[in-house]
């Protein structure tokens, strides 16, 4: 399965390498540093790439590439999977996964990596297995460390393996009990020149954040499951219970983790939260063009729209754009082309716009293609599907939980086309 | 010391510096820059006593791994602290050894002895690491100890254990392939485990070792279908793709019939219709080759093909994308077509995630669209393209959607590229291009409207743009020359603009091709071309030689001298293909004495009418490769790919699936004799018979059943525990027997069974053979539902064993007891299912009603069953316990005293009504005359069959009638007065919440079913503790259904009985579960959708057992 696996930086450089069968030379990534060049955009760079001998199959996350090298027929989706599934855990452990972090935390890299693979073949994925074999590093911990000359892999032995229930470890004790599930939801669009929706889904998740001593057993429940077409669960949820009741039951791992992804079915009209009024022209001869961008509150059900981002990437033509703005600041980059109007709150009142001119390339013919616009928006408190949770249950366990239920929508793909 | 002046110096310089969120580690800052003097400093790090210090010198070590330094020279000082105390450090130690013991072996030996040590530690998790870190030393020397050590391993208690056995087995395989038939026969060994951590492993390790040993599956193939769902995410993966493989060498083509069924009267069929038409070349073929198969037997799906898509489907949920493409995969090439489109959904989710998994999932739902076009077209939208995507997942898309394109949809599809063309990625820009013309020659409809849009396209200020229009333009308009000589003209003109090579090529092709519909601009093209001949790139100029040479066959008068310039041009030219070129055309057009015969063939050899191209999908038959697979995403074989083999002719012998119990598996109970002997029975007439090839299509059915039955109950089922399946099968047994006893009833042998059951145990068991036996003679189904639980085999001697204990203990228990009251029927049934094994038991269903009429038959059972002593104990159960309460007293009666009692008999008039048996007694001196009911009140939806008018009760004398009383599954009481000739005396019957139901009868797997899904608020528990006297199973079981009108379920564990009843009314399931547990503590469970009737029923069952 996978041989080894190597880190590239942005700007090409090997800065951590690990070897679970015999060492590969690090020359191997030199396929994938020419698929890298020839590529336009880093994120052309194709994720499969076949070399004489091997064959590397990387993905890119917060600018590193994570370059796995196999021998032989293995799922590409397999190896990819694994893969953002050892960023998610490094993002777990430090907080972020960038190349300082990774350098800072070497040896607990290394020896996650260890555990993750055997042999080229993953062993332990689930964050609680993890932190139980290997502690994440805290100020705390490292000053207790410092001191008593203890250590981060833990003393303990990995018993989650064995149980049942191998994504929740045991003995977990909490003094005060609480779970917190947040149903975030995202509208793909995308809208037409005349405003028009030519598409739009929602696609949702519910993030939950457990803390429970012991075993508890949750349900939960909602008002109207019949609005979740499409689900993906976490392993914990009981699959027939959800069959049988659309009733989610399952015993929680032990703090964050994604309890189930969803597509709420396409039938369903999608309430498009804002629309856009635009008019960006280019005029022959002219070295010209006009910029005119005004947002406004479509279906908010009475909820504010918040954090409202806008960016644009501007044909190669556009010079520099001259704007101004009702609201909010806007940049453009002159080298990416790419604007971005970081708008704020949409006040109904009063509606945010965004005017003026954009000089181009002289002598230049007008540019024919139209740039699109990109919104990012959030709503608080609302759940664009009308998804609600009814309740949610505690068995098993004796004492009572606080419960907490967040709901928020925000924009995914979100894109006005000109 | 300078070392540990060293290490003081760089704690205090990072403390200094303050890293608050990683904190400090002291493998940051100083070792990226550290150089190799320091070396030493490690040594003696290493060797000092101190764990810090050796922790300290190990965290650089490893940096320097990590950053792929050497750090070899140090491996004597590591290898001696494989030893050490201290966790991380050994486990450091260890991350060193696996990297350098390959470079020094004679060293690495040093630390095996502590791995054999670690070996033998009582601590599962050691033993397994020391495992793990031994066999991941690529040590030749050392492949005897690491196969000993495996095989030791693979039978370890722990399950643990033997998946790192599991683990190992792939890397012995690699360090010494010679070791294969020896890792076979552990592999064959593992494969058999039970537990889910073992089974993903196992299938890796054999998938590496000797993926082509497929009949080490035959075995253990329904226990992985049945464990799969429960197997972690990974091993999922690798056993689904094994098991698509298996199927395609085991089971018939699912789809040989389709074809025929589609084209006798598909009309129903009309979603798959679209593709039928362009498959119907290749289904013709397959149609011809399998017709004489499918007419001589119809198809039938294997059940173990079944139970593989049945198992896998609920993993298409998996949020593990790798999962998903697994199943996907399997249903695209083991499904029946019209099973297959439930993958688009799951697909088309993974399309939201990272653009890596978008890429993979797009190429192969390009491949699917090409096969099955109908799946994806409900998600068209969702392959829209966004500005934002990168340019290999847009042109993906592109492909997706050109593949989706019908008549349907295409003036959509069209606008959309419309949008694209204006992207500022050229390269996405010219992809849709030529999306745009495969769509114009799939569909002859839109081929004008693309023509001129792409003409339009001419125009265009980008030449990247127009040089791609004109290549497709190319393409189109050799469909259909003649018509679009005005395009050729158009494009003529853009020869003087056009400066991309390919393009001017195109169109000078175009133009020499049809000089023809162009006689006039022809030849000027050729000038102008033959003016810049030299300037041009390759490809123009064997194109400009190419127009001149077809104009001069066609127009010598004006083009000769041309023609000749052009050839005199490239007879010099630098490129020799140019130059062989230009000499043999000019042999061929220009007759000259040398030229032979061919010169004459001249006009028909460049003037020959050529087949239009086919615009081709670049993913078509890429299906060839199992997809998702690598190879499937490169086109090509990678290394170590197993071929997916052709569905074979006929299905090769089902039989093997078949398991029988065998001793070297630790966790099956052990099978009897007679179980062996009685499989072998069943078989011979079995396989023996005609139809054999259906005959295991049916009882497999059940099989997947009892296993999703077992997973839904709850986590502590899934852990596979033995006491499970066993109880699973049992339950499944009884089945079969309350199916044949229901055919019996049929046939009215109702007393020839009593008689069997009164008979000794040996004789019912060989009567119930011969019964078999001659139902299968007289009907094959029959015969099949048998042979399903035979061929499942794992029951148990000892849960046989058990229950005849259990019988004998009845046995002694119930002598003593009375015998019983008439009206106890029906909850014989409860106690009798315990004996599941030795006889048929009536029905509660079925027999009531005509019980409850025929008094005769009544009193017939009731002889027999006093005379049986093996049915007694479970008549008794209830009778005890029928209690009277008091209607009437004969002090207010006046005499006349009423009692009623709950018959729990059903109420032949009306099924929905309680049955109510009241006795009256006549104390009074005088006659009471026409007793009836009147006035009667009740509660909205309640209603009450009153009884037939009691003419005269004499005085002294007593008698009984029954009525029925629809209580609507309420405790509200049915109030009405009950009139004699001088009297009206107000009465009300109010029921006690337990016999607002009636029993009825499940299996231990529909329990569970039901169970699963009255979970939450319909589920109430309580936790008590037995009264002293009910401590044990008969006395629960008694007191429960006195209790309460429910029958008991068959239950496989000790600790547990097991109610089941309906509540009168709505028919609600009420389910009831007392748990023990130790010292009389228990834990009573009640499952009902009427929670109000669960809540009442738990507290009667409270004080029926705590009493």
């Amino acid at each position: 399965m996978i041989h080894s696996l190597f880190l590239v930086n942005a700007s090409g450089d090997i800065f951590l390498e690990k070897h679970w069968k015999s060492v590969v030379s690090r020359s191997v990534c030199d396929y994938f540093f020419e698929a890298q060049e020839r590529a336009t955009e880093p994120e052309n760079v194709p994720p499969v790439i076949s070399t004489p001998h091997h064959y590397l199959i990387s993905v890119l996350r917060h600018r590193i590439y994570f370059v796995a090298v196999i021998q032989s027929e293995v799922p590409p989706l397999f190896v990819i999977e694994f893969l953002h599934r050892v960023v998610d855990t490094f993002q777990d452990y430090f907080g972020v996964c960038t190349e300082a972090a990774i350098k800072d935390n070497v040896v607990v890299v290394y020896e996650l990596l260890e555990e993750m693979l055997d042999n080229g073949f993953p062993l332990a994925t689930e964050s609680n297995i993890l932190k139980e074999l290997i502690k994440p590093p805290t100020i705390l911990r490292t000053m207790v460390n410092t001191i008593t000359g203890s250590t981060n892999v833990g003393e303990q032995l990995p018993t989650g393996q064995l149980s049942v229930v191998p994504w929740r470890r045991t003995g977990v004790k909490y003094t005060n009990n609480e779970a917190y599930f947040d149903v975030v939801e995202e509208i793909d669009a995308i809208i037409d020149k005349s405003g028009s929706t030519i598409t739009a889904e929602i696609q949702g998740v519910i993030d939950a954040c457990v803390k429970l001593t012991g075993m508890p057993d949750l349900t939960l429940s909602f008002m109207n499951p019949r609005l979740l077409d499409d689900v993906s669960f976490h392993p914990c949820v009981r699959f027939k219970r959800w069959e049988a009741e659309r009733i989610l039951s399952f015993i929680p791992p032990d703090g964050n983790f994604r309890l189930l992804s969803y597509h709420v079915s396409s039938q369903n009209l999608v309430a498009i939260p804002v629309y856009v009024k635009h008019n960006i022209t280019f005029r022959e001869g002219s070295s010209q063009g006009r910029f005119d961008l005004t947002l406004g509150p479509k279906q908010t059900m009475g909820k504010a729209v918040e954090a409202v981002l806008v960016s644009s990437q501007l044909p190669r033509g556009v010079l520099n754009a001259n704007l101004n703005p009702s609201q909010g600041t806007y940049t453009f980059d002159p080298v990416t082309k790419l604007l971005t109007w970081d708008v704020g709150k949409i006040n109904p009142q009063k509606l945010p716009s965004l005017k003026g001119t954009m000089s181009l390339q002289a002598g230049a013919s007008k540019p024919d293609e139209n740039p699109t616009i990109n919104i990012q928006l959030k709503i608080q408190q609302m759940a664009i599907s009308g998804l609600k949770v009814n309740r949610l249950d505690m068995y098993g366990e004796k004492y009572k939980p606080f419960k907490g239920i967040k709901y928020m929508t925000k924009a995914g793909k979100f894109q006005v086309r000109t | 010391m300078s070392a540990s002046s060293a290490f003081n110096d760089e704690k205090g310089g990072s403390s200094s510096v303050g890293e608050p969120e990683y904190g400090h580690d002291p493998a940051s800052g100083g070792i990226f820059s550290s150089d190799y003097k320091r070396h030493d400093d490690l040594k003696e790090m290493l060797d000092s006593n101190k764990d810090a210090l050796k922790l300290e010198a190990m965290k650089r070590i490893v940096a320097m791994i990590a950053r792929g330094k050497n750090a070899s020279d140090l491996f004597p000082a590591v290898v001696k602290n494989v030893a050490c105390k201290n966790i991380e450090v050994k486990k450091l130690v260890y991350v060193y050894l696996v990297r350098y013991a390959e470079e020094q072996q004679d060293l690495a030996l040093l630390s095996i002895s502590t791995f054999q040590r670690g070996l033998k530690d009582p601590n599962q998790l050691i033993r397994a690491s020391a495992l793990r870190v031994l066999s991941s030393i690529r040590v030749t020397i050392i492949v005897p100890i690491m196969m000993l050590a495996i095989k030791e391993a693979a039978s370890d208690m722990s399950p643990y254990v033997r998946k790192t056995a599991a683990h190992a087995i792939p890397k012995l395989y690699s360090l010494d392939p010679e070791q294969k038939d020896q890792l076979i026969e552990v592999i064959e060994k593992l494969l058999a485990d039970k537990t889910t951590l073992v089974a993903g492993s196992v299938v890796m390790a054999f998938e590496e070792v000797c993926p082509e040993r497929i009949d080490l599956i035959h075995k253990n193939y329904r226990k992985l279908c049945n464990l799969l769902i429960d197997v972690e995410e990974w091993g999922q993966v690798v056993i689904i793709n094994m098991l698509t493989r298996y199927a395609r060498t085991q089971f018939l083509n699912p789809n040989i019939n389709e074809s025929l069924l589609e084209e006798g009267g598909g009309g129903d069929k009309t979603f798959y219709c679209s593709d039928e038409d362009e498959d119907e070349d290749e289904e013709k073929e397959k149609q011809a080759e399998v017709s004489a198969l499918a007419k001589r037997k119809p198809y039938v799906m294997d059940p173990d093909h079944r139970l593989l898509l049945r198992n896998t489907k609920p993993l298409l949920q998996s949020r593990n994308a790798a999962v998903v493409m697994a199943v996907a995969q399997l249903y695209f090439h083991l499904a029946p077509k019209a099973e297959v489109g439930v993958i688009a959904k799951a697909l088309v989710r993974l399309l939201r995630s990272h653009s890596e998994v978008q890429f993979v999932v797009l190429q192969n739902v390009a491949t699917m669209t090409i096969k099955r076009r109908g799946m994806f077209e409900p998600y068209l939208k969702s392959f829209y393209i966004r500005s934002t995507d990168p340019t290999q997942i847009k042109i993906l898309k592109l492909e997706v959607l050109t593949n989706l394109a019908n008549e349907t949809n295409i003036s959509t599809i069209l606008r959309e590229f419309q949008t694209y063309i204006k992207s500022m990625d050229k390269d996405f820009v010219a992809a849709t291009i030529q999306a745009i013309g495969r769509c114009a020659t799939n569909i002859g409809e839109v081929r004008d409207t693309c023509l001129n849009g792409l003409v339009q396209l001419l125009s265009n200020r980008d030449e990247l743009v127009v040089a791609e229009s004109v290549v497709v333009i190319k393409k189109l308009l050799q469909m259909q020359p003649e018509k679009h000589s005005d395009i050729i003209k158009h494009m003529a003109k853009l020869t003087d603009n056009i400066q991309v090579p390919m393009a001017r090529a195109s169109i000078l092709w175009l133009i020499g091709e049809y000089c023809e519909h162009v006689p006039k601009i022809a030849p000027d093209v050729l000038r102008k071309m033959a003016k810049s001949f030299t300037n041009e790139e390759d490809i123009v100029k064997l194109q400009i030689i190419n127009l001149a040479a077809k104009l001069y066959l066609t127009n010598s008068k004006q083009t000769k001298l041309l023609t000749q310039y052009v050839l005199n041009l490239a007879k010099y030219d630098q490129n020799y293909d140019i130059r062989d070129r230009a000499r043999f055309i000019r042999q061929l057009i220009v007759p000259t004495e040398k030229s032979g015969a061919l010169s004459k063939y001249a006009k028909k050899l460049f003037l020959a009418l050529k087949p239009a191209p086919v615009l081709e999908s670049p993913f078509k038959d890429r299906d060839h490769f199992q997809l998702g697979s690598l190879s499937h995403l490169l086109n090509a074989k990678a290394g170590g790919y197993q071929e997916l083999p052709d569905w074979p002719e006929s299905a090769p012998d089902p039989s093997v699936r078949n398991v029988e119990v065998k001793e070297s598996v630790p966790e099956w109970t052990k099978c009897s004799s007679r179980e062996k002997r009685k499989e072998k029975k069943v078989e011979k007439p079995f396989y023996s018979d005609s139809e054999g090839e259906s005959g295991p299509t049916e009882s497999a059915d059940s099989e997947p059943d009892t296993g999703s039955g077992s997973e839904s109950v709850s986590v502590s089922v899934e852990s596979g525990s033995p006491s499970d399946s066993e109880e699973s099968e049992e339950s499944s047994e009884s089945d079969e027997d309350e199916e044949e006893e229901e055919k019996e009833k049929k046939k009215k042998k109702k007393e020839i069974k009593q008689m069997q059951a009164s008979e000794s145990e040996q004789s019912s068991e060989d009567d119930r053979k011969r019964d078999r036996k001659i139902k299968e003679q007289k009907s094959n189904s029959e015969s099949e539902s048998d042979e399903d639980s035979e061929s499942e085999s794992s029951q148990s001697e000892s849960s046989d064993t058990e229950s005849e204990v259990e019988v004998k203990k009845k046995k002694k228990v119930s002598e003593p007891k009375p015998p019983s009251k008439p009206l106890k029927k029906e909850k014989k049934e409860m106690s009798l299912l315990d004996l599941d094994d030795f006889e048929p038991t009536p029905s509660p269903q079925v027999t009531p009603v005509n019980t409850f009429l025929s008094n005769s038959l009544v009193t017939d059972l009731e002889g027999l069953s006093l005379s049986d002593s093996v049915l007694s104990p479970a008549t008794i159960a209830p009778s005890s316990a029928l209690k009277n309460y008091e209607l009437l007293h004969r002090i207010t009666g006046e005499g006349l005293s009423v009692e009623y009692c709950f018959s729990r008999q059903a109420f032949s008039p009306d099924a929905n009504m309680v049955a109510v048996q009241m006795h009256f007694t006549n104390n009074a001196t005088s006659d009471t005359k026409n007793l009836h009911i009147e006035d009667v009140k009740l509660q909205s939806g309640m209603r009450v069959k009153e009884f037939a008018e009691i003419e005269l009760l004499p005085a002294g004398e007593a008698t009984t009638a029954v009525m029925g009383v629809d209580f609507c599954d309420s405790t509200q009481a049915a109030n009405f007065q009950l009139c004699t000739h001088t009297r009206k005396f107000f009465v009300s019957i109010q029921p006690p919440v337990g016999e607002l139901m009636r029993p009825v009868f499940l299996t231990e797997n529909e329990f569970k079913k039901e169970q699963s899904q009255l979970m939450g608020m319909n589920e109430i528990s309580e936790n008590l503790t037995l009264d002293a006297k009910c401590r044990n199973e008969h006395a629960i079981v008694q007191r429960v259904t006195t209790a309460a009108n429910l029958s008991r379920v068959p239950c496989g564990s000790d600790k547990e009985c097991r109610f089941a009843g309906k509540t009168v009314t709505s028919g609600s399931l009420v389910l009831a579960t007392v748990a023990t547990k130790d010292e009389g503590a228990a834990q009573l469970t009640v499952n009902c959708e009427k929670m109000v009737i669960g809540t009442m029923l738990v507290k009667d069952l409270l004080l029926a057992l705590t009493q």
